[in-house]
C-alpha cells in the first residue's frame, strides 16, 4: 500500500509540474506586461522600462524562468506580481476566500442535488419530478453572470420588503462593522448567503440530474424488493437501500465537481466582490501578470488531484467491492 | 425460532385450516398498447407445511400473482379479488401494515441472488437487519441471531463469513443468506420464486435441500414458481399449471405428472428433454407462442396453440373443472374426458414424428475427418488485487484440455459455471496462438495461421450465443442480420439475395421475417435467426453457447430439434456447452465433463451419462432433477459439498477430491494417492470410447 501511494503522489506531483509549466509558457510567451508602462503618458524614460525588463527577468528563456519561479514555489516563495507585492502573502488570504465559497457551495449543491435527484426518480413522471427537471434545465442553460445578477436582484427585493438588509451583495465582510463575534458571524453569514447560492444553484440542477437516472436504476433493482420482502416499508428501503447505493456512482461527480469549481467561480465572485482565486485569475491577466496565473493554475491542478484522490476515497468508502480487492474481481 | 407474537396477529392455524387462500385474483399494468390482463380469475390455498409448485412458462403469470400475494406490485398494477392469508384480507391493506406481516409471517425467497442482496451492506448486517425489523432486540443480539441463522442454512464459518459482502459469495451462497433472511421470523408461509433457476444443478440441490430445513424448522407452507417441472416433481406436493395468465391444471404431483389432462400440461412433459432417457426421442415443441395479454383470443387461451382444438374451444374460456372422478385434480379443457380416456401420451397428441432413427446400441464407428482437435490446452487469467492492481496470482480457467470432435458429431462439454467451459470456447473462437498447447481446426495449426487464413478459417467456424436478444442488432432486420456475415466474406449481392430467404426456411421462419426486427420476434424466432446466421457461411463447426438456456421449455424443444435435424441433414459438427445436462444428454453425441480447467471424463454420450464412472460426473448427473417424481422419491441424491475451490489455487492431487464423496470413503492410504498425485485421463480399457480421470473410478447407479 505504501509503495503504491507514493508512486501516486509522484504521479500527482509530476502532473502538476506539468500543468502549471503550460501555464506559465503559454502566460509568458503572449503576455507584455511592459505594454501598460509604454502606453503611459507622459512615457516613461527607456531607463526605468529597461530596469522593470531586468527585474522580471523577460530576457531569459522561458524555461530557465520557470525553473526559477518554481524553485521558489518548492520554498514557498510564489514571486512578485507585476506591480512587485509579494504573492505569497495575498496567495493565503484568497484561498481562504474562495475553499470557504466552494466548501459551503458544494455541500449546499451535493445535499440538494441528491434530494432534488432522489424525488425526482421516486415521483417519475409526477408533478414534483416535471418540477424538478424543469428548475435543472433552465439552470443548467442558464450562464452564471445570468444567476447571479438574478440572485441580485432578488435579494435587493428581499430587503426592499423586509425594509432591513438581511443579504449583502458585495464583498465578504462589513469593513466598518462594529460589536463582538456574534454579530461578526451574523454579517459573514449575510454576505455568504448569495454568492453560495449562485455555486450552489448550478450544482443542484447538475447533480440532480445524474441522481435522478442512478436512482431509477436501483429502484427497479431486485435486492430493493428485497429489503421490502423483508418487511421494511417503502421509505425505509429506498433511504437504507436504495438511495445509499445510487449515492455511488456520484462518488467522482462530486469530487471531481469540486475541483472544477475555481473555473466555474470566476464569474461569481467577480459579481459578488470576492476577492478570491477565480477573481484573481482574471485580474492577473488584466495585468499581464504571469506568476499570477501560473499560481491560479497550480491551485487548480492540485484542487483537481486532491479531488481525484478524494473520488477514490469515497469510493473505497462508500462501495466494497473497491475496498476489499477481491480475487474475483473484474475491475 | 422464536419471535415476538403481535396481539394484532391472528393465530396459528389449526391444522387443516389453510394459510393462505387466493380467490378470483385479477392483476392488470397498464400499457401502451392497452391493460395487460396478468392474472385473470386465480385461485389456489396452501396449507401449513406443504409444497406448491406453480409452473408455468414466462409471461404466464406466476411471478406477478406472489408479488401481488407480498404487495410488492408497482404503483401501476390494479389488483382485485381476494388474498385471504390465515383468514385475514390482505388486498387493501395499507403499505405500513403489510409492512408488518412481510418478512414476519410470510416471507420470499428471489430468483436472481446475484442481485437479490444490496451490494453495499455486508450478508451479516443484512442478515440482522431483517432479524431487527420485526423483532424489538439489539444490534448485538440481532448480530448474533443473523450468525444463527447463517449457520442454520449451511454457511461455513458463519461468525465470520457475516462480516463479508454479497461481491465475496457465490450465487448458492447468496441464496443461502436469502433463504436465512426468508426464515428469519418462523415465517407461516414462504414464497420462492424460481429459487434455483440460477445456480448450477449441484447448488440448486444443495439449495432446496436448504428450503426442506426451513420448511421442517418452520412448518411453512411453501409456494415454489419455476418453470422447471423437474424441481417440482422432486419438491412439491400439489401442483398448479399457470398459461396466460390463469390456473389450466391443479392436481397432486403425482397426478400432474402422471396423467395430465390439459393439452397444455402434456406438452410442456412432451418438450422436456430428460437426462435418465438414453433413447433419443424428439421432443415436443409447442407451436406458436403465449398469447398477449392484451388482446385474448376468444374462448380458451391455449386454443390457437393446441393440437387437439375444436371450434367449440372458442365459445368461451373453459372452467377448472374436476377430472377423473374428481380427487382433487382439475384441468380447464373441455376435451379432458377425451384425453383420459384415450390416455394419449404427448407425442402423439402433437402429431411428432421422430427426427431420426433410434440409433443402434453399442459403441458407434466415430467418422475418421477430425474437424476440431484441441490439446493440452491452456488459459490462465492474471489476477490483480484491490486498488493496487498488484498482481496477485493466476486464475487457472484452463488447464491442459485436450479433446477431438470428428466430422458430424455433437460434443457436449459440461461443468458447474467457472469450471473453464467458456473460457475453453473463447480460447478455440479467437483463432490466436493459446499460451501453451495446440488448437487445430480442420487440420490447421491455429499457430500458422496469418491473417488471410484466420479469415478463411473463421468461415468455417460459426458461433451462436445464449440470448439471442443481446446477440442481434436491434437496428438491423432479420434479412440483413442473416445476409451481414455473407456481405464481409464478399459473397456476391445476387447469391447473397437468393441465399437468405433460402437460410430462413432452412431454420423454420418464412421469407415474410426478413423484414422484421428482433423486437418484434419472440425469444425462440430470434435464436432461430442467430442459427441461420450462423449457418450463412456454411460452416463445418457450429460453437453453440448455452443455445437454448434463455428460452422457455415449449420454445426450447423446437430449437433443439432444428439443431439436431440441422446437423443430420447439413453434416455440421458441433461443441455444445450448456449447463442443463438434459439438454446436453438429448444433443451431443460425445460428451465431456470439465472441472476446474481439466476434463475429468470423456466419452460418448450415452456411456457417460449411462455408467458414469468419475465421482463428479456421479454427483452432477445424481443432481439433475427428472420431470418424474416417483423416480425422484426414489433417487438417492449425492449432494456435493461446498462450492468449487478457487481456480487461481486448486487443490493439489487431485482437483476434485475436496469435494469428493469417494475420496471421504477411502482408506487414508488411498486418500494420500488423491492428495498426491493428479490422475491421469485413463481409457476404461475394454475399448469403449471413455477416458476417466479419477485413481479410484467405479461405476454406481445414479440416475
Amino acid at each position: 500500500m505504501g509503495g503504491f501511494l507514493i508512486r501516486r503522489l509522484a504521479n500527482y506531483v509530476l502532473l502538476c509540474l506539468v500543468a502549471t509549466f503550460l501555464a506559465y509558457a503559454l502566460a509568458s510567451l503572449t503576455f507584455d506586461p511592459l505594454a501598460r508602462l509604454a502606453e503611459r503618458n507622459p512615457p516613461p524614460p527607456a531607463a526605468v522600462v529597461e530596469s522593470m525588463r531586468q527585474e522580471l527577468r523577460l530576457d531569459e528563456p522561458v524555461p530557465q524562468r520557470f525553473a526559477s519561479w518554481f524553485g521558489g514555489v518548492v520554498r514557498g516563495d510564489f514571486g512578485r506580481t507585476v506591480t512587485g507585492q509579494t504573492i505569497s502573502d495575498e496567495l493565503g488570504r484568497r484561498i481562504g476566500v474562495s475553499l470557504r465559497l466552494f466548501l459551503l457551495g458544494t455541500v449546499v449543491g451535493v445535499a440538494a442535488g441528491v434530494l432534488v435527484g432522489m424525488v425526482g426518480a421516486v415521483r417519475q413522471h409526477r408533478p414534483a419530478d416535471y418540477l424538478g427537471t424543469l428548475f435543472a434545465f433552465v439552470l443548467l442553460s442558464m450562464p452564471t453572470f445570468l444567476v447571479g445578477t438574478l440572485l441580485k436582484f432578488g435579494g435587493l427585493q428581499l430587503n426592499l420588503a423586509a425594509g432591513t438588509t438581511l443579504v449583502y451583495f458585495t464583498g465578504e465582510y462589513d469593513p466598518g462593522l462594529r460589536g463582538g463575534w456574534g454579530s461578526a458571524l451574523v454579517d459573514r453569514l449575510q454576505h455568504l448567503v448569495l454568492p453560495t447560492l449562485t455555486i450552489a444553484l448550478h450544482q443542484i440542477a447538475y447533480y440532480s440530474r445524474y441522481q435522478r437516472s442512478a436512482m431509477l436504476d436501483v429502484l427497479g433493482s431486485e435486492f430493493l424488493r428485497t429489503a421490502r420482502a423483508k418487511g421494511l416499508t417503502r421509505r425505509q428501503a429506498l433511504l437504507r437501500h436504495g438511495l445509499r447505493t445510487a449515492l455511488v456512482p456520484m462518488a467522482t461527480l462530486f469530487a471531481f465537481g469540486f475541483g472544477l469549481l475555481v473555473t466555474g467561480s470566476v464569474f461569481t465572485e467577480r459579481i459578488f466582490g470576492w476577492y478570491g482565486m477565480g477573481d484573481w485569475l482574471v485580474y492577473g491577466i488584466e495585468q499581464q501578470d504571469t506568476n499570477i496565473v501560473a499560481t491560479v493554475t497550480l491551485f487548480v491542478a492540485v484542487m483537481v488531484l486532491v479531488s481525484g484522490w478524494l473520488a477514490d476515497v469515497l469510493y473505497a468508502v462508500l462501495d466494497p467491492r473497491v475496498r476489499i480487492g477481491s480475487l474475483g474481481g473484474h475491475r | 425460532m422464536t419471535s415476538a407474537h403481535s396481539p394484532l396477529d391472528p393465530p396459528k392455524a389449526a391444522p387443516g385450516e389453510p394459510v393462505l387462500e387466493v380467490s378470483d385474483l385479477e392483476v392488470s399494468f397498464p400499457s401502451e398498447a392497452g391493460r395487460v390482463r396478468a392474472v385473470r380469475g386465480l385461485g389456489y390455498r396452501v396449507d401449513p407445511g406443504e409444497v406448491l409448485g406453480i409452473v408455468g412458462e414466462s409471461g404466464s403469470g406466476k411471478s406477478v400473482s406472489s408479488l401481488a400475494v407480498m404487495g410488492l406490485l408497482g404503483a401501476g398494477a390494479r389488483v382485485s379479488g381476494s388474498i385471504r392469508f390465515r383468514g385475514r384480507e390482505l388486498l387493501g391493506l395499507s403499505d405500513g401494515e403489510l409492512s408488518r406481516i412481510r418478512g414476519r409471517r410470510i416471507a420470499m425467497v428471489f430468483q436472481d441472488p446475484l442481485s437479490a442482496l444490496t451490494p453495499v451492506y455486508s450478508v451479516g448486517d443484512q442478515v440482522a437487519e431483517a432479524v431487527r425489523t420485526h423483532a424489538g432486540v439489539s444490534r448485538r443480539e440481532a448480530a448474533r441471531r443473523a450468525v444463527e441463522l447463517l449457520d442454520l442454512v449451511g454457511i461455513p464459518n458463519a461468525a465470520e463469513r457475516a462480516g463479508a459482502f454479497p461481491h465475496e459469495f457465490s450465487g448458492g451462497m447468496r441464496q443461502r443468506v436469502v433463504i436465512a433472511m426468508a426464515i428469519a421470523h418462523d415465517p407461516d408461509l414462504i414464497i420462492a420464486d424460481e429459487p434455483t433457476t440460477a445456480l448450477d444443478v449441484t447448488v440448486q440441490a444443495q439449495v432446496l435441500d436448504v428450503l426442506r430445513t426451513a420448511r421442517e424448522v418452520t412448518g411453512a407452507g411453501i409456494v415454489l414458481i419455476t418453470h422447471d417441472l423437474g424441481v417440482v416433481a422432486g419438491v412439491a406436493d400439489r401442483v398448479l399449471v399457470m398459461y396466460a395468465g390463469r390456473a389450466v391444471e391443479t392436481g397432486t404431483v403425482d397426478q400432474i405428472f402422471a396423467r395430465p389432462r390439459m393439452p397444455y400440461t402434456l406438452g410442456l412433459l412432451g418438450a422436456l428433454p430428460r437426462v435418465d432417457e438414453a433413447e433419443k426421442r424428439p421432443l415436443v415443441p409447442i407451436d406458436g407462442q403465449p398469447p398477449s395479454l392484451v388482446q385474448l383470443p376468444p374462448g380458451c387461451s391455449f386454443a390457437p396453440r393446441c393440437p387437439v382444438s375444436v371450434p367449440q374451444c372458442t365459445l368461451g374460456e373453459p372452467a377448472l373443472a374436476p377430472v377423473d372422478g374428481g380427487t382433487g385434480h382439475r384441468a380447464a379443457c373441455i376435451r379432458s374426458d377425451e384425453i383420459a380416456r384415450s390416455e394419449a401420451v404427448p407425442a402423439e397428441i402433437y402429431h411428432v414424428e421422430p427426427v431420426r432413427p433410434a440409433r443402434e446400441p453399442g459403441p458407434v464407428q466415430r467418422a475418421s475427418r477430425v474437424v476440431l482437435q484441441v490439446r493440452d490446452l491452456v488459459k490462465h487469467y492474471p489476477v490483480s488485487k484491490g486498488l493496487l492492481r498488484r498482481r496477485a496470482g493466476l486464475i487457472r480457467a484452463v488447464d491442459g484440455v485436450t479433446f477431438d470432435i470428428r466430422q458430424g458429431e455433437a460434443f457436449g462439454l459440461v461443468g458447474e459455471s467457472g469450471c473453464g467451459k467458456t473460457s475453453t470456447l473463447m480460447e478455440i473462437l479467437g483463432l490466436r496462438a493459446p499460451a501453451a498447447g495446440t488448437v487445430r481446426i480442420l487440420g490447421r495449426d491455429v499457430v500458422e495461421l496469418d491473417r488471410r487464413a484466420r479469415r478463411a478459417v473463421r468461415r468455417d467456424l460459426q458461433v451462436v450465443f445464449q440470448d439471442p436478444m443481446a446477440s442481434l442488432d436491434p437496428r438491423m432486420p432479420v434479412g440483413a442480420a442473416v445476409a451481414e456475415p455473407m456481405e464481409v466474406h464478399g459473397y456476391p449481392r445476387e447469391r447473397i439475395r437468393r441465399r437468405v430467404p433460402e437460410l430462413l426456411r432452412l431454420v423454420g421462419l418464412g421469407f415474410e421475417h426478413a423484414d422484421r426486427y428482433p423486437v418484434e420476434l419472440s425469444g425462440g424466432q430470434r435464436q432461430r435467426v442467430c442459427i441461420a446466421r450462423a449457418l450463412a457461411l456454411e460452416p463445418k463447426l457450429v460453437v453453440l453457447d448455452e443455445p437454448v438456456s434463455a428460452l422457455d421449455v415449449s420454445i426450447q424443444a423446437g430449437v433443439i430439434n432444428l439443431l439436431d435435424e440441422l446437423k443430420d441433414r447439413l453434416g455440421l459438427s458441433y461443441l455444445f456447452v450448456a449447463h442443463d445436462l438434459s439438454v446436453v444428454r438429448h444433443v451431443a453425441d460425445r460428451v465431456a465433463v470439465m472441472y476446474l480447467g481439466r476434463i475429468v471424463e470423456v466419452g460418448e454420450a450415452e456411456t457417460v451419462f449411462g455408467a458414469a464412472l468419475h465421482p463428479y460426473t456421479q454427483a452432477l448427473l445424481s443432481a439433475v432433477p427428472v420431470p418424474d417424481p416417483v423416480t425422484e422419491r426414489a433417487r438417492e441424491r449425492i449432494v456435493l459439498t461446498g462450492d468449487l475451490p478457487s481456480p487461481a489455487d486448486p487443490p493439489s492431487g487431485c482437483r476434485f477430491r475436496t469435494r469428493c464423496f469417494l475420496h471421504a470413503a477411502l482408506s487414508a492410504e488411498d486418500r494420500a494417492v488423491c492428495a498426491t498425485v493428479d490422475p491421469p485421463r485413463k481409457p476404461r480399457g475394454d475399448g469403449a470410447d471413455h477416458e476417466v480421470a479419477c485413481h479410484f473410478a467405479r461405476p454406481r447407479k445414479v440416475l
